[in-house]
C-alpha cells in the first residue's frame, strides 16, 4: 500500500481550503447586475387565496418585479416532478398532486411561497415583500400523521380521500398470517420515528443567469446532483432544453438527501431570470430552511413479531402510516417503501414478512429522503421490536440476535422482500461489538453507576443497509423514473497528470481525496498530480449525483471502469512505442512493460506521446494497415451500473447512563463495528461512521420537528427549539471495521455513509430502556428527551 | 432588519437623554437578543444607541463584603473573574454556564437584566443575592427590580449602569439548560447570608420568583434533606415542547436540592 493509495489514511486535501475560509459556495457566486428574489410566505397551513395584490410592493424602491402564482401559470411552466411512482394494494397508482413553484389559489402548509419578491438589494426585496398584501381565507388543516387518515379530518387533496396518497402492500401475508397462526409468542410494539429537520450547515441558495443571445441558461445552486436538477427542472418545470441549460453546484456545505431535489425556489430564480433578462439570486435565511428544506422520517408504525419456542423468528408483519407532507417530494414515495420494507428481514433469517404502508398528506412541510431516507426507520423498528422480543421471552438481547442470524455460508442469501445479500458474516461484527465494548464488564460498571445514583443501561443493534442505488434495471422495475449508474471520465492531460470528472457530488464526503487515492492506486500516477472535478453539467459528463451512500462502490467503480479503458489504450501505445506486441504488453505500478524483458515506459510518457503523436502509426485508408493504427489523446469515459445492491452492516452497542431525578439520559459509551467491504481511507470511512452516529443520537434524544397541531405552526423552527447534537452530547465513539469485501464492483466496497444515522438510534433507546426495567419500563418514544424519561419512570415507578 | 440609525454613546447618562429626547430609540449592550429580534424585524427603532464604548460602565470591584460588576461586563469576564470566583463563587460558576462562548463574550450583565427573559440565569443570581441595581437614576432593589414577563423596574429612560452583590457566606446555583438554546429551563440559586437563607428560581416561570417555603427550611437546617420533600406548585409556571409545568416544578425541588449540596 502507497501513501496515498487504496488503504491510507491520507489528510483530506479539501479542508485547507475549507478551514482557510476558501470554499466558494452558492452564496459566494454573483453576477454582474444581480437581483435578489425574497419569497412571500404563507403564514396559515391550510387556506385560500382569495387575492394577492401586488400594487404597493412592486412601487417599493428598487423593486424589479412581484411575481405570483398567476404569472407561474400565464407562463405555462410546470410543476415541481416526482422521480418514484408506487402503486397501492388494489393496483390504482399513487395520487400525485400539482406542485407549482408558486402557490396557486390554495396553500397547504406554512412556509409555501406565495409571491416572490425581485428588488436590487435584498433588504429592498424583504421590505417590499411587507407590501404584498395576500387575502387568505384560512380552513382547517391536518397536522397529525395517527389523526390524517380518521374520518372528518380535513382533506389536503381532493382526490386523496382519506388523505391517503398510496396503501402500499409488500411482501407474503398469506405466509405471514400463517407464521403468526403457529406461533408460540407474538411480540408486538407501537413505535413513532419523528419527524427530523435536515439542518445542512449551508442554507439552500440558488443564481439563475439567462443570455438571451445563445439562450442559454446557468444556474448555481445547492444541489447534491446537478445533473438530475438539470434534467428535471429543464424538461418539467421550465421547458428549458438541456443542452443550453448548465447547472452547477460547486462546494456544498452539507446535503444529508434535504439538497437532492430540484426545489422551487432554484426553478423561480431560472424563471425570473430568463423573464426578467437580469440575474437572479436567493439564499435561504436558517428559519427559511426550517420550513421548506424537505423533512425526514416522520413514520406511526405497528410491528409485530411470531416467534417460536426457541425464540426464532416465523413471521414479522409491519403497518405504518407515513407522513409525506403537504406535496409529493421528487423521492417522497420511494422513502417508506422500497428503501424501508424491503430492509425488514435486517441480519436474520425470518422467512416470512408482510408490510404495509399507507402514505398519506397533511399540511406540513413535505418530507423526502434524509441521511438513511427509510433504513433507519426500518432497523429502529426491527431492532426495537427484536429487543422488546427478547424480553418478553426472557433471551438476552445477544442470544436471540445470533439464534436468528444469517449464516456467513448462506450467501448469496435471498430474503423474502426481494433483496438478495451478496456477503456478510453477522456474528463476527457482534463478537467484535462485544469486545471492543467490553460487554462482559458492564455489570460492574452497572453497579458503579448505581452507587452514583445513576441507573446504567446497555442497548444492543445490529444494522444492515442498502447502498449503493443501484440496478436501473431493478430500479425501474419497482417504480424509479430515472436510472441510477454514475459515470466517470478521465482525461490525462499531455504533461501526465490527470483530471478526474465524476458525475458524483461531494458535499462533505471527501471525494476530491478518496477518489484520487484510487486513481492514483489503478494508475500509478502520483496523487497530487490527480484532480477530481465534479458538480458542473457544463465540465462533467451525464452523472446521478450523491445520494444513499453510492459515491463510492457506483461512482468510484465508473471511476476504476475509465482507469481500465485508459490502461488498455495506454497498452496499444506502449506497444507501439517499445516495439512490442500489445498482448506482451503488463501493466503494473504506472509502468508499461514488456513482459520477461526489462523493457518500459511511464504512462506518463504514453500520454506524452498521445498528445503529441508524431511517430503514430496513423488512419492511412487501407483497412489492413489501420488495424494497428492508433487514435492521439488519453481520455477514456465510463459508465456503470451495478447488478446490485451492497449491504454494509454492523453491530451497535450503546451505554447510558439516566439520572432518574431529572429524566437526563448521557450517552456514556458507543461502539460501532461496521463492514462497508473495502477501504480507501479509514479516517474518511470513520469519520462518516461517527458523524452517523452522531446524528443518530441526536434524533434519539434530541431532536424532533413539532408542529402546533391545530395552526400547523413548526413549533421547533429555529436553534432555540429544535435540539441539534453537540459535542458535549456525545461520547468519544469507538468504532472500528470488520472487512468482507463486497463481489457486486470492483472496488469491493459498500456505502459507509449512512450506516451510523441507521444503526445508533434503537442501539440508544434499548440501552435506555433497559436502564429504566427496574421500573418496568418497556417503551420510550424518539426523542428520549429528560421530560419523556422522567415522565416514563414516574409512569412506571409505584406510587410511593 | 430594517434601516435605523446608530450612534455610540459617550457615557451612560449621555445615553439616558438620547433614550428621552427619541421614544423609539433603543439601547444596545451586547446585543444577544436585539439583534436576532432586529434580523428577524421583530423590532423596529429608529436608532441604536451603542453603548459598547463607555468604559466606565465595565468592570468588577470586589470590596470587603460586595461585588460591584459594571452594566457592560461581559459573562465571560465574571465568569473568569478570579476577583468573583473568590468571593462569590456561585456568580462565577452562573456567569460561565449562560449560553456559549460567542454569547459570554458579547453578552453583559446590564442587557441580560434590562431585557429579563424568563429563562435568562442572571435574575437567578441578582434575587437569589438580594443584589441592587444601580441606574441612572436610582437604585433598585433586586427584588423590586424584575416585575413580569419581559419587564423590569426600569423607566423608558433609564439605564442600568451596576450591580452590586453582598457576598453570601455560602451559594450556589444549578442550572437545568434547554438542550437546545441552552437558556435556564430551571435553574436555581440558593445563597446562605447574615441577613437569612434565600432560594430564588428561574426558567421556571414568566419572571424569577423566591420560594419562601425552601427559605423557612433551609434557615432551620441549611441541608439538601431540608428541601427535599418541599414541592412548588405547577400553577402559572411555563410549559413549552421541551417541559412541562408540572416537570419543571418538579426540577425546581431536585434543583435546589442540588444547589444546596453544592453551595460553597
Amino acid at each position: 500500500m502507497s501513501e496515498t493509495g487504496i488503504g491510507a489514511t491520507v489528510l483530506r486535501r479539501e479542508d485547507r481550503r475549507f478551514i482557510s475560509g476558501r470554499g466558494n459556495y452558492v452564496d459566494d457566486v454573483n453576477r454582474p447586475g444581480q437581483v435578489y428574489a425574497h419569497f412571500v410566505r404563507s403564514p396559515h397551513a391550510h387556506a385560500d387565496v382569495k387575492s394577492i395584490d401586488t400594487t404597493a410592493a412592486a412601487a417599493a424602491d428598487g423593486v424589479v418585479a412581484v411575481l405570483t402564482g398567476a404569472d407561474v401559470a400565464a407562463d405555462g411552466l410546470g410543476g415541481l416532478p416526482v422521480g418514484w411512482g408506487i402503486t397501492s394494494q388494489d393496483g390504482s397508482p399513487m395520487i400525485e398532486p400539482p406542485w407549482p413553484i408558486i402557490a396557486q389559489d390554495r396553500v397547504r402548509y406554512v412556509g409555501e411561497a406565495v409571491a416572490v419578491v425581485i428588488a436590487a438589494t435584498r433588504n429592498q426585496a424583504k421590505d417590499a415583500a411587507e407590501l404584498v398584501a395576500v387575502d387568505y381565507n384560512p380552513l382547517p388543516a391536518i397536522i397529525s400523521t395517527q389523526d390524517s387518515i380518521k374520518d372528518g379530518v380535513p382533506q389536503v387533496w381532493d382526490d386523496a380521500k382519506h388523505n391517503i396518497c398510496f396503501d402500499w402492500g409488500f411482501g407474503d401475508a398469506d405466509a405471514t398470517n400463517d407464521a403468526f397462526a403457529k406461533a408460540s409468542h407474538v411480540t408486538t410494539v407501537d413505535l413513532v420515528n419523528q419527524r427530523l429537520i435536515p439542518n445542512a450547515i449551508e442554507p439552500r441558495s440558488s443564481v439563475a443567469d439567462f443570455d438571451s443571445s445563445t439562450g442559454e441558461m446557468t444556474l448555481w445552486c445547492t444541489s447534491q446532483g446537478p445533473h438530475a436538477v438539470r434534467l428535471l427542472l429543464g424538461a418539467f418545470v421550465l421547458q428549458q432544453p438541456e443542452h443550453k441549460f448548465r447547472v452547477v453546484s460547486p462546494d456544498v456545505g452539507g446535503g444529508f438527501g434535504s439538497k437532492i431535489y430540484p426545489y422551487a425556489e432554484y426553478a423561480t430564480c431560472c424563471w425570473a431570470a430568463r423573464r426578467l433578462g437580469v440575474p437572479v439570486k436567493w439564499t435561504a435565511e436558517r428559519s427559511e430552511s426550517f420550513l421548506t428544506d424537505a423533512h425526514g422520517r416522520d413514520h406511526i408504525t405497528k410491528a409485530e413479531l411470531a416467534l417460536d419456542g426457541d425464540g426464532r423468528f416465523l413471521g414479522l408483519r409491519v403497518s405504518t402510516i407515513a407522513n409525506m407532507g403537504a406535496y409529493l417530494s421528487a423521492f417522497a414515495p420511494l422513502i417508506p417503501t422500497y428503501l424501508y420494507a424491503t430492509l425488514f428481514a435486517g441480519q436474520y433469517t425470518t422467512p416470512a414478512i408482510f408490510a404495509e404502508v399507507k402514505a398519506v398528506f397533511t399540511n406540513t412541510t413535505p418530507v423526502d429522503a434524509y441521511r438513511g431516507a427509510g433504513r433507519p426507520e426500518a432497523t429502529f423498528m426491527l431492532e426495537r421490536l427484536i429487543d422488546a422480543a427478547a424480553k418478553e421471552v426472557g433471551v438476552d438481547p445477544v442470544d436471540i440476535r445470533r439464534r436468528n442470524f444469517i449464516a456467513p455460508e448462506a450467501f448469496p442469501y435471498q430474503t423474502p422482500v426481494a433483496l438478495l445479500y451478496d456477503s456478510g458474516n453477522y456474528g463476527a461484527a457482534l463478537d467484535k461489538a462485544l469486545e471492543l465494548s467490553d460487554y462482559a464488564g458492564f455489570e460492574a460498571r452497572r453497579k458503579a453507576s448505581e452507587a452514583a445514583g445513576k441507573l446504567r443501561g446497555i442497548g444492543i443493534s445490529t444494522p444492515i443497509e442498502a447502498t449503493g442505488a443501484a440496478p436501473s434495471a431493478i430500479a425501474g422495475q419497482l417504480g424509479a423514473r430515472a436510472g441510477l449508474y454514475e459515470s466517470a471520465e478521465i482525461r490525462f492531460n499531455a504533461t501526465g497528470n490527470v483530471t478526474v470528472f465524476s458525475g458524483s457530488h461531494s458535499h462533505g464526503q471527501g471525494h476530491a481525496t478518496s477518489f484520487a487515492q484510487v486513481v492514483s492506486d489503478k494508475l500509478g500516477v502520483p496523487y497530487e498530480n490527480i484532480e477530481i472535478v465534479e458538480g458542473d453539467t457544463g465540465r462533467v459528463q451525464m452523472g446521478m449525483g450523491t445520494f444513499g451512500s453510492r459515491s463510492l462502490s457506483v461512482g468510484g467503480s465508473a471511476i476504476v471502469k475509465a482507469s481500465e479503458k485508459i490502461i488498455e489504450k495506454g497498452k496499444k501505445i506502449a506497444a507501439h512505442l517499445l516495439e512490442a506486441s500489445v498482448d506482451d504488453i503488463e501493466f503494473s505500478g504506472g509502468n508499461f512493460a514488456v513482459k520477461g524483458t526489462d523493457k518500459s515506459v511511464n504512462i506518463a510518457e504514453v500520454a506524452f506521446t498521445a498528445y503529441v503523436p508524431h511517430n503514430y502509426p496513423h488512419f492511412t485508408g487501407d483497412p489492413e494497415a489501420d488495424k494497428n493504427a492508433l487514435e492521439p489523446g488519453l481520455d477514456e469515459q465510463a459508465f456503470f451500473d451495478p447488478l446490485n445492491f451492497n449491504f454494509p452492516y454492523g453491530a451497535y452497542v450503546c451505554e447510558v447512563e439516566v439520572d432518574p431525578d431529572t429524566g437526563v439520559t448521557e450517552v456514556a459509551r458507543f461502539t460501532a463495528i461496521d463492514d462497508v467491504g473495502n477501504v480507501i481511507n479509514p479516517m474518511i470511512v470513520h469519520g462518516q461512521i461517527q458523524g452517523g452516529v452522531v446524528q443518530g443520537i441526536g434524533q434519539a434524544l434530541l431532536e424532533n420537528g413539532v408542529y402546533d397541531q391545530g395552526s400547523g405552526q413548526l413549533l421547533s423552527g429555529s436553534y432555540m427549539d429544535y435540539t441539534m447534537p453537540r459535542a458535549d452530547n456525545v461520547p468519544n465513539i469507538d468504532s472500528d471495521l470488520t472487512i468482507t469485501p463486497c463481489p457486486m464492483n470492483p472496488l469491493g466496497v459498500k456505502g459507509c455513509g449512512e450506516m451510523g444515522t441507521i444503526g445508533s438510534p434503537p442501539a440508544v433507546i434499548n440501552a435506555i430502556i433497559d436502564a429504566l426495567s427496574g421500573y418496568g419500563v418497556r417503551h420510550l418514544d424518539m426523542p428520549a428527551t429528560p421530560q419523556r424519561v422522567w415522565s416514563a419512570i414516574r409512569e412506571a415507578r409505584p406510587a410511593a | 432588519m430594517y434601516n435605523f440609525e446608530y450612534t455610540k454613546a459617550s457615557s451612560a447618562g449621555a445615553a439616558a437623554e438620547a433614550l428621552k429626547a427619541d421614544e423609539d430609540a433603543k439601547v444596545v449592550a451586547g446585543g444577544m437578543t436585539l439583534i436576532p429580534t432586529l434580523k428577524q424585524r421583530l423590532a423596529q427603532p429608529s436608532t441604536l444607541i451603542d453603548l459598547n464604548g463607555v468604559d466606565d460602565l465595565r468592570g468588577i470591584t470586589v470590596t470587603g463584603d460586595t461585588v460591584t460588576i459594571g452594566a457592560m461586563t461581559t459573562h465571560d469576564t465574571v465568569a473568569r473573574s478570579a476577583e468573583v470566583a473568590k468571593a462569590i463563587p456561585a456568580l462565577a460558576h452562573l456567569a460561565g454556564l449562560i449560553g456559549d462562548p460567542a454569547v459570554r463574550n458579547r453578552g453583559t450583565i446590564g442587557g441580560s437584566i434590562s431585557n429579563n427573559d424568563p429563562a435568562a440565569d442572571y435574575p437567578g443570581a441578582l434575587v437569589g443575592l438580594g443584589a441592587t441595581v444601580k441606574t441612572t437614576k436610582r437604585e433598585i432593589a433586586a427584588d423590586d427590580f424584575f416585575v413580569d414577563l419581559f419587564e423590569t423596574a426600569l423607566e423608558e429612560d433609564e439605564i442600568v449602569t451596576e450591580v452590586s452583590f453582598p457576598v453570601p457566606e455560602a451559594a450556589w446555583y444549578m442550572k437545568f439548560p434547554n438542550p437546545a438554546s441552552r437558556y435556564a429551563i430551571v435553574g436555581v440559586f440558593v445563597a446562605k447570608a447574615k441577613d437569612g437563607v434565600r432560594v430564588a428560581v428561574t426558567g421556571a416561570g414568566p419572571c424569577v420568583f423566591r420560594v419562601p417555603e425552601m427559605e423557612q427550611a433551609l434557615s432551620s437546617s441549611w441541608s439538601p434533606d431540608a428541601v427535599a420533600d418541599i414541592k412548588v406548585s405547577d400553577d402559572g409556571l411555563n410549559s413549552d415542547i421541551h417541559a412541562s409545568a408540572e416537570y419543571r416544578a418538579h426540577l425546581v425541588t431536585v434543583m435546589a436540592k442540588r444547589a444546596v449540596a453544592g453551595a460553597k
